[in-house]
């Protein structure tokens, strides 16, 4: 008798636990359905040179995303990068607290956001640049990893879905990396190493960075035979039009975007002279020197000047020695009709520019990509 | 004599709201609601968005606690689960106002908007829900106190904001800055409010 009092009791306390908890999370969902119900809105990039519906109560990035438009973002929308800013023209909600202080105010005056926290609510008008509309989000299969230094790998991605990609040498993707530990996923700008007529495979550069997530994904849990993401193709480092001489000024992975140039220069029998100055510090940070070496003895335009600035007094080594801007610097005296074409540390990239104004070249001839 | 009544208890609701607000100041008297207080309050603005916030969700969630209270779980002899209730309740009433002002005042979404979802894990609010028990009140005077709480909490938040915002200029030692400066304040102030008490008995 007295259990089954006490059966009752506890069934009548569950019973309206759960009935409480489901009819208070029912009214949640309607109210969700009712209340944030926006209905479609259209989304006019750009004057109207695409139109996309999408259902209303998204941020502008997920939406974007839902119609294949990538917004460059590495935090995934939480609001902590500020990657994703485009301008928005019409129809944008308030400046809510969390983008508050990404703006400076040449931005507010230029009406960008950062696209994460927009949220659709009403048809919308927003300009983007030119090149995002042509990015896409690739699957592709890891089909090798293979160091090139103690700390430098190099990835052989083949195309999945879609199964080729489009882009000019010299341009970069962003590489997605998977949850691991306790670390989110993130997005890394990587440059691609491989031609442009290598249409189903990319290849990329990508040096250890202590503590880095991505890199330490790609170092510790990235394996052959894996499924890789990445969007792409990013960024507007590529060769001029003009048949000045060039020069390439890159160390470690920095090499990744100018191999794909000398590749793509050397398939479609460029004549435009070129050098390039491959700065390491010792021995163990040289790479892809062979490589270099046969190219210069194939072709005539191309000088190959790799410099080490560590490397012990008393080893055999026989090419040159010093910092290399101080090589560029003695190779190079007079720059004014050559351009400079950088890729590595920002602190690396200013010295370089510095040496390179110095001996007459112009700034708006150095085109850069800063690794940072 | 309808009048007198009517009188008395108006002045019962004051009285009830002012000594929630001062002599049992749910914050500096009860040490209630401690962590966002000390998250929040580095600056004025930002104290007195998430005060009003929490004036108004404890207001509407007490009341709202003490009908489910009075009129579903003591008829069906459960009062036992009040917590749990209480917590769900709370938690369901921030999300739906979260939504309702998001969809209708953007400028209110933004003020207030951050500071909703901290106000669901509130300790406050739930202790304001739970101490309303304690006392034999009509609906209203629950509303009452309920507000008073909340009024208690604002004002409390919105003095420590003051003058950290004072402080903020200050040399302080190192290992007093921070939260630890804070808690200082909060113990001075804390000892200020003692000097309500006794004031009003209810």
């Amino acid at each position: 008798m007295v259990v089954g009092g006490i059966l009752v009791s506890v069934g009548i306390s569950v019973g309206f636990l759960l009935g409480t908890g489901l009819i208070l999370a029912l009214l949640l969902i309607l109210a969700e359905k009712k209340i944030l119900n926006y209905g479609t809105c259209c989304i006019d990039i750009n004057e109207g040179e695409r139109k996309i519906e999408v259902k209303g109560g998204g941020s502008l990035l997920s939406s974007l995303g839902e119609n294949n438009i990538f917004i460059p973002s590495a935090c995934g929308g939480r609001g902590a990068c500020a990657y994703c800013k485009v301008q928005v023209i019409e129809g944008g909600s308030m400046i809510g607290p969390v983008e508050e202080p990404y703006l400076g105010t040449e931005e507010r005056k230029k009406q960008i956001r950062l696209s994460c926290q927009v949220k659709v609510r009403s048809d919308i008008k927003i300009r983007v640049p030119k090149e995002l509309l042509s990015v896409r989000k690739f699957k592709g299969k890891l089909l090798h990893k293979r160091p090139l230094t103690y700390d430098i790998v190099e990835l052989r991605i083949e195309l999945i879905e879609p199964k080729t990609i489009d882009f000019v040498a010299g341009q970069y993707v962003q590489l997605e990396s998977e949850e691991y530990d306790e670390h989110d996923r993130v997005m890394r700008a990587y440059s691609m190493a491989s031609p442009p007529s290598d249409k189903n495979h990319v290849e990329l550069m990508i040096r250890k960075v202590p503590n880095g997530i991505c890199t330490t994904w790609v170092f510790e849990h990235l394996k052959e035979g894996q499924e890789v993401v990445f969007s792409g193709p990013h960024g507007k480092f590529h060769l001029s039009n003009t048949d000045a001489e060039i020069i390439f000024i890159a160390g470690g992975s920095g090499m990744a975007p100018i191999w794909g140039i000398l590749r793509d220069m050397k398939e479609k029998g460029n004549t435009r002279k070129a050098t390039y100055f491959f700065g390491a510090l010792t021995r163990r940070d040289l790479f892809f020197v062979d490589k270099l070496t046969k190219l210069q003895e194939e072709v005539s335009w191309f000088k190959f000047v790799p410099a080490l600035s560590n490397e012990p007094a008393e080893s055999d080594w026989k090419g040159e020695r010093g910092l290399i801007t101080n090589v560029v610097a003695s190779y190079m005296p007079d720059c004014s009709k050559s351009e400079g074409y950088l890729c590595g540390s920002p602190g690396m990239i200013d010295a370089c520019i510095k040496v390179l104004t110095k001996a007459g070249m112009t700034e708006d001839r150095i085109f850069y990509d800063k690794f940072v | 004599m309808e009048q007198l009544q009517n009188m008395k208890f108006f002045v019962s609701l004051v009285l009830i709201f002012t000594s929630a607000a001062f002599t049992d100041n749910i914050l500096l008297a009860r040490f209630l609601g401690m962590c966002s207080c000390l998250a929040i309050s580095k600056r004025v603005d930002t104290s007195i968005g998430l005060g009003g916030a929490v004036m108004f969700v404890t207001a509407s969630t007490t009341a709202l606690n003490y009908l489910m209270y009075n009129y579903v779980l003591i008829p069906l002899g459960i009062e036992y689960l009040r917590l749990i209730i209480f917590i769900v309740i709370i938690a369901a009433f921030v999300q739906l106002l979260e939504m309702i002002i998001e969809r209708f005042s953007e400028k209110l979404y933004y003020a207030l908007g951050i500071f909703l979802p901290l106000i669901t894990v509130n300790c406050a609010i739930l202790g304001i829900a739970l101490f309303m028990l304690n006392k034999p009140y009509t609906f209203w005077q629950a509303f009452a106190f309920g507000a008073g709480g909340g009024c208690g909490w604002f004002l409390a938040i919105t003095l420590i904001g003051g003058i950290r915002e004072k402080i903020k200029e200050s040399e302080l030692p190192k290992g007093l800055e921070g939260p630890a400066i804070t808690l200082i304040i909060i113990g001075i102030m804390s000892l200020a409010f003692v000097g309500f008490s006794g004031m009003i008995k209810i």
